[in-house]
């Protein structure tokens, strides 16, 4: 990214209001910053003005009984993060921390950027994703107006579900200025079973095995022989359980239980282990040290593998990988090359029904290679005509997801 | 009242050409064009308000709807989207100038793939069909709308309907992976499938909930649990509803999130024993059912923990369930609590809106105060856990001005859930019965961002119209305008 932007601080809604509404006049796109911890996320699209939140910031309600909480947009995640904590209550969907994988020391990613790029952890099967804890929001939109949707209760249809929209949408809708999200309880204690002595297949079979029982496992990821942070010889599966200490014990044993086929050996980390463990998963620590692109696949379940061995197949060089989400999401570091392999991981993807983002890669790919999924013709059409009932004139984020927005 | 857009001569005075090519799209008996049979269709659950559809058409297949849907673009006639007709909030209530386009032949399960969690069905399969279709394997499909044996899993999706399961696991929109939508023009996209998120706009979070005014549902991709290994309830009774609600607030503060926690008031409670006797206890002025799930050994554990909870906020009784025969007893007086009450008044109003869940108390009181206003009563059966109230207001229809009374009674109340921090409708939609109320909770620039989505999928406005907007313009007053290449300077934007 460009040093010497021009960043313009803003304190309020009514500053924002008139920063895009200047951007309009000028037709001067706008670059939205939390903590800029993303920069590197996305298209290669430099914008010419950059509006920061820094300055808006703070926590304006926190109900721990009613499971809610609202901050203004520039609120550092961790701030949020050790509020919750001190009530035994937390973002249930384990918003990632992109540091380790742009090898970034600067750290204050803030919940305006998280509910921004739908940041969604290994948790997500079971607790859901940064999209299904947006109650509500305030925002400006690309037009420059005050608008809000939602609200703070846990059950709301009264109109367009737009938090929905909003999440993942890459500050190219509006700025969030103002989200209320629902916390949820900490669990009382957590452990690990690690699943031992299989191959890659039949690991990653575990995870779904794992997930057809009632042992409610919440997270599901495979680290292959050799991956970091666990380094182990052989392939591991990861199964998470949480929970009352009593239950956490008799749910692993039973999950233990009923996935015996043979050969396997299952082994426990406690718990300091176990959540030192899935906060590097959440990272993408295994994949995150190698030099190279890196790809994000989301597919099926039964569909990771396969995706993979199509990869190998193609000769695709496959340099650091693990899976998430019971195989259905899996992270792929690939040799250096022009494209970034992006036709072997497209055409891999596509024959079997999914979506594939380029998480990091040189400037220089990330302007010429499409970073997210390509979409069908009359789908783009739609995703563009929502993008310009927000934003008509593209100010925000010009370029960001898409080339044509 | 509530005033309809009124029938447009221009599309009425073309209902043969209208009709003559659609029998160019579907067979003949596909396509009910004789009054009386349009009758059947002519309203839904919110049955104060009726029309008479101008041709109903019931499409098989996804071409059909396309088809449908193009012709009625060209033609710009308005369609009307209707799964079961179970809607409380007139959102499936024809037009007399439009299509009511019924998708009750869509009702095939069309794959259950139990390795990636994950049933695929057409929209007009019922609710409770899902989980039968699984339950052999133990799996089930988790938001379980109290109209589940007759609700489509199409008209869920379009209402983002909850139920009793909702505050442990999630509203329709935190079940579904994948919707298949054939939008106002006939294109056909598909959203999502049997992969979770992607960087790209959540269309399918959008499009549950949006009450058929943005694309035809023709495929949902569900997923499917595993059922929990045991499940227990507990029926606690109360000296008021004030100490319910602290009873509730208390177990979620613990950290607990129970498989269900539904509270009733005494009204609802005398009725309910009236009608077909469950041994709730009569004196208390509330009681709260509280189901907790999971591992037998963690349930086992929270019910002493529960119990401890209640004893503390002062109940005045508590039954645990042993077996699954009492804990179905708790539950029979909920489930027949709406008929039950028909035995104090002939009819009732059933409202829904969801408020914080610490103000529950003064909200009941409040609630009381506006019937007694108007000389109705309220009986109170609702959700608690997640504060999403269903009061039902009791009149008699053959009294002159009870109509009106309830319906006048019914805003009050929502426009209170509305003052102390709650929304107009929690899962019943905003439909035609509560479009009206929107700028209570909405100013002008919210709702004209939402229309605003509306026009990126339908710019003629044709697909369920008078219904969720109070007044819905043509797109381009909106000043929706679509921008070629994002190069266009625009110095100043129309405002209006
Ligand atoms: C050196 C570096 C490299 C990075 N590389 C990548 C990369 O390759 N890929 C990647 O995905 N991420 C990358 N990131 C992460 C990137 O910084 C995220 O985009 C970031 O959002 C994370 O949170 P944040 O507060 O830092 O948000 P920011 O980085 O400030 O913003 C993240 C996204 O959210 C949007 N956003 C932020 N605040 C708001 C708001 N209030 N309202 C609406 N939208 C908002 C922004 O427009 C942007 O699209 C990188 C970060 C750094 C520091
Ligand atoms: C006794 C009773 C109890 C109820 N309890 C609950 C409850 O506990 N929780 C709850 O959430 N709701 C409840 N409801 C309300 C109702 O059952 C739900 O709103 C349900 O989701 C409606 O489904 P349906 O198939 O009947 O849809 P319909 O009533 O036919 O239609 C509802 C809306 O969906 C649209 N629609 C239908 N099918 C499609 C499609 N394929 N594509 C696009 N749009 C479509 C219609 O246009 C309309 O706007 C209850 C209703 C009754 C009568």
């Amino acid at each position: 990214m460009s040093v010497d932007l021009a960043t313009l601080e803003i304190c309020d809604a009514r500053e924002a209001v008139e920063a895009v509404r200047e951007a309009n006049a000028r037709n001067a796109p706008l670059a939205l910053v939390g903590g800029g911890t993303k920069r590197r996320l996305g298209r290669h699209a430099p914008q010419e003005r950059e509006l920061s939140t820094r300055a808006l910031a703070g926590v304006t309600l926190y109900e721990p009984e009613e499971l809610v909480l609202s901050a203004r947009a520039g609120t550092p995640l961790r701030e949020i993060e050790e509020l919750l904590d001190a009530h035994d209550q937390q973002l249930a969907f384990e918003p990632m921390d992109y540091a380790t994988l742009y090898g970034d020391t600067a750290k204050g990613a803030t919940i305006g950027g998280a509910i921004a790029v739908n940041a969604s952890g290994p948790r997500r099967i079971k607790a859901g994703a940064a999209r299904d804890h947006l109650l509500g929001f305030h925002c400006v939109t690309g037009r420059g107006e005050i608008v809000k949707s939602g609200g703070r209760v846990m059950k709301n249809v009264t109109g367009y579900d737009l938090s929905k929209l909003v999440c993942g949408s890459y500050g190219t809708l509006a700025l969030l200025t103002e989200v209320t999200l629902k916390a949820l309880p900490k669990a009382e204690t957590e452990q690990t079973l690690m699943v031992l002595g299989l191959d890659e297949a039949q690991s990653v079979a575990a995870l779904r095995r794992a997930s057809g029982t009632p042992n409610e496992v919440s997270s599901f990821a495979m680290l292959p022989a050799g991956a970091p942070p666990l380094g182990l010889a052989g392939h591991t599966a990861l199964l998470r359980i949480e929970g009352p200490e009593i239950s956490v014990v008799t749910r692993r044993d039973a999950l233990a239980a009923s996935l015996v086929t043979n050969g396997e050996r299952f082994e426990t980390l406690p718990e300091a282990q176990s959540r030192a463990l899935w906060r590097a998963v959440r990272d993408a620590a295994p994949v995150a040290c190698r030099p190279g692109p890196i790809w994000r696949l989301s597919v099926a379940p039964t569909d990771g593998f396969e995706a993979v061995e199509a990869l190998r197949r193609a000769g695709a060089p496959i340099l650091a990988h693990f899976y998430d989400w019971a195989g259905g999401l899996v992270w792929l570091g690939l040799d250096d090359a022009p494209d970034a392999h992006a036709a072997a991981v497209r055409a891999a993807v596509n024959a079997l029904g999914g979506h594939a983002a380029l998480i990091r890669a040189s400037e220089d790919i990330r302007r010429r290679v499409d970073v997210f999924h390509p979409q069908p013709a009359p789908l783009a059409a739609l995703t563009r005509r929502v993008k310009e009932s927000f934003d008509p004139a593209h100010v925000l984020e010009r370029g960001r997801m898409r080339e044509d927005f | 009242m509530l005033i309809m857009p009124a029938p447009e001569p221009e599309i009425l005075s073309r209902r043969d050409e209208l009709i003559a090519r659609l029998r160019d799209i579907l067979p003949a008996p596909n396509l009910i064009v004789d009054e009386t049979a349009r009758r059947a269709y002519e309203c839904d659950a919110f049955t104060m308000y009726r029309a008479l559809p101008l041709v109903v058409a019931l499409p098989e297949t996804v071409a059909q709807v396309s088809a449908i849907l193009s012709l009625a673009a060209e033609m710009n006639v308005k369609i009307v989207p209707r799964g079961a007709g179970t809607s409380l909030s007139g959102g499936s209530m024809p037009l007399e100038d439009g299509i009511l386009l019924g998708m009750s032949k869509f009702n095939r399960v069309l794959e259950i793939d139990y390795e990636n969690r994950c049933a695929r069905v057409q929209p007009g399969v019922q609710n409770l069909a899902i989980s039968r279709a699984v339950e052999g394997r133990g799996f089930y499909y988790a938001p379980d709308p109290s109209s589940q044996i007759a609700c489509s899993i199409g008209g869920n999706v379009a209402e983002n309907a909850g139920g009793v399961h909702c505050l442990k696991y999630g509203l329709t929109t935190n079940n579904i992976l994948g919707l298949e939508v054939v939008l106002m023009g006939g294109e056909v996209i598909r959203l999502g499938g049997k992969h979770l998120d992607s960087e790209a706009y959540d269309l399918l979070g959008l499009m549950t909930g949006s009450e058929g005014l943005l694309g035809v549902v023709t495929e949902v991709a569900v997923r499917i649990l595993q059922k929990p290994a045991v499940a227990r309830g507990l029926l606690v009774g109360f000296q008021s509803v004030a100490a319910g609600a602290r009873f509730v607030g208390a177990v979620i503060a613990r950290g607990i999130i129970p498989g269900g926690m539904e509270m009733m008031d005494q009204k609802t409670i005398h009725a309910v024993e009236r009608f077909q006797p469950c041994g709730y206890p009569r004196d208390a002025e509330a009681i709260v059912i509280v189901e907790l799930d999971g591992a037998q050994a963690e349930v086992d554990h929270l019910v002493g923990v529960v119990e401890n909870i209640a004893r503390a906020e002062g109940a005045t009784s508590t039954k645990i369930s042993h077996s699954e025969a009492e804990r179905l007893q708790f539950w029979a007086g909920r489930k027949n609590a709406f008929p039950a009450v028909s035995c104090i008044k002939p009819d009732y109003l059933c409202m829904d809106g969801t408020i914080p869940r610490a103000r529950l108390p003064e909200v009941l009181e409040g609630m009381d105060e506006i019937a007694k206003r108007e000389g109705l009563q309220v009986a109170n059966v609702f959700h608690a856990g997640d504060g999403n109230l269903h009061p039902l207001i009791l009149y008699d229809a053959s009294v002159p001005g009870d109509v009106e009374r309830a319906e006048r009674v019914g805003f009050d109340i929502l426009r209170l859930c509305v003052a102390v921090g709650g929304v107009l409708t929690g899962e019943h939609g905003v439909g035609v019965e509560k479009r009206d109320l929107m700028g209570e909770m909405f100013n002008e620039a919210d709702l004209e961002q939402q229309l605003r989505v509306k026009c990126a999928f339908d710019s003629m406005n044709r697909l369920n119209p008078g219904k969720v907007f109070p007044t819905l313009h043509r797109c381009a007053e909106f000043g929706m305008m679509h921008v070629s290449g994002g190069k266009t300077a625009f110095p100043d934007l129309p405002r209006f």
